[in-house]
């Protein structure tokens, strides 16, 4: 049986890496919502080259795979002269893929707002901007949550992929204790995903919670 | 140096064209470990054993909320402790296939819970075992109308094929990487990955869109003429 002692010693630079992860985490989070919004708006905008370039920014990021991404933003940014901190590189990248997906989230919430809503605006005379902020997107809003608790439990997961541009987050830690301590890989290892699990939990829970509410809501 | 080389892209694309045979035979081969545990998954998930039931709940809650590249390195390099050591490229399609199953059990729930209830009871009143109720009445119903949902996930499988590169796979992104480092030139080799990741997977996409409007018409044709034999029905 494995000693407490051991865990206790592993855990300290495990959580040195969950700094990072949480950081590039929040990070991302911000930059995936505000990427969402701008990209769902700009899918339904009237004006037709906005909505092309939302679409091809929306297709190609959800096309590609994050890691190729990634490796993309980190590897060739610099050629054109733009170094990047791995760090920086995570962000951009974490926040472009998942933005895309999210952006889908923005724009089904908006579609489902009901006909009568945009004509009422309308017939009280708002301005567009009006209308999207005072009557639509406080109503999508509601529908939009528990689909940004789930982008946001993806990219939890997504996370782990910086540790592949030597970013020094929780998997890479992992790794590198692993390095030298080869014969706790298995502790190490168990350690790493209950980490994340713990740093999951608390959005799966508020995922199921806002999942119930927008059901009584409706019935 | 130019920033784009054309000569260089024609001399690395074969390379990375031929790896992408890789990346697709682990997409499917994991794939088809994902559909049978998750069938495996959700048939259990319904047993009335209950201890049996909420492992396999807290399980599948587990293997979802953790990174996938976290369990690729903990099958490939935890395992051989246990005295099993694979290969890189199986070591992968485990670890992935594992965790879209998953996926694939709460999509299997969803059309086992949409057969009606009639149709389990009319199984077992024809005195039907547990075997023939599931694959003569409940599964044949069930799996049609999900086909599009698993595709959706055959298709995010395939892009999360990359993450074999971790573990030493040498598919279409561990192909460009080594190119790369070999001529120091990494715009190329990354961009043709990219290039055939959307070449692959946008189509596909769209046809599981079209599949998906097809079989919700089907759906809604069918209720069309349900109802109408109602409305017939009392005026004879």
């Amino acid at each position: 049986m494995i000693s407490i002692n051991t865990y206790l010693e592993l855990i300290p630079s495990l959580l040195d890496g969950a700094k990072v992860t949480i950081q590039v985490l929040l990070w991302s989070l911000i930059f995936t919502f505000i990427i969402a919004f701008i990209a769902g708006l700009g899918k339904l905008s009237k004006w037709m080259v906005i909505r092309g370039i939302s679409t091809v920014y929306i297709e190609i990021f959800r096309g590609t795979s994050l890691l190729v991404q990634l490796f993309w933003i980190y590897f060739v940014l610099p050629l054109f002269g733009m170094e990047l901190s791995a760090m920086t590189a995570g962000v951009i990248a974490m926040s472009l893929c998942y933005g895309a997906y999210a952006s889908e989230i923005v724009r089904g919430a908006i579609l489902s707002i009901p006909k009568g809503q945009y004509e009422a605006a309308i017939a009280l005379n708002m301005t567009p901007f009006q209308r999207m902020k005072n009557i639509i997107l406080p109503q999508a809003f509601k529908i939009m949550l528990p689909g940004f608790g789930n982008i946001s439990i993806e990219l939890i997961k997504g996370t782990a992929l910086v540790s592949l541009i030597t970013l020094s987050d929780l998997t890479y830690q992992a790794l590198t204790l692993r390095n030298t301590h080869v014969g706790l890989t298995t502790e190490i290892f168990l350690s790493l995903l209950i980490l994340y699990f713990f740093i999951a939990l608390p959005l799966i829970l508020f995922v199921r919670w806002m999942e119930r509410r927008v059901q009584v809501g409706r019935a | 140096m130019t920033i784009w080389s054309w000569d260089y892209t024609f001399e690395v694309f074969p390379v990375i064209f031929k790896a992408m045979w890789i990346t697709l035979s682990a997409t499917i081969v994991a794939f088809a470990l994902a559909m049978v545990l998750g069938i495996i998954l959700a048939v259990l998930r319904r047993s009335s054993f209950k201890p049996l039931v909420w492992t396999i709940i807290g399980l599948s809650e587990f293997i979802r909320a953790t990174p996938p590249l976290v369990q690729l390195f903990f099958v490939f390099y935890d395992l051989p402790f246990f005295g099993i050591s694979l290969s890189p490229f199986v070591a992968g399609v485990i670890g992935l296939g594992v965790h879209y199953s998953t996926y694939c059990a709460e999509i299997y729930r969803s059309g086992i819970e949409s057969v009606p209830r009639g149709q389990w009871e009319a199984a077992t009143a024809l005195n039907f075992s547990r075997t023939q109720r599931w694959t003569k009445v409940i599964l044949p119903q069930a799996i049609p109308p999900i086909i599009p949902m698993l595709g959706n996930y055959l298709i995010s499988m395939f892009k999360d094929t990359p993450l074999l590169s971790a573990i030493t796979v040498v598919e279409m992104l561990q192909t460009a990487k080594i190119a790369g480092s070999a001529s120091f030139r990494y715009l190329e080799p990354f961009t043709i990955v990219g290039f055939l990741f959307l070449v692959l997977s946008y189509p596909s996409a769209l046809l599981i869109k079209q599949l998906e409007v097809h079989l919700n018409r089907r759906k809604k044709e069918n209720k069309a003429k349900k109802s109408k034999v109602k409305d017939v029905a009392p005026s004879c």
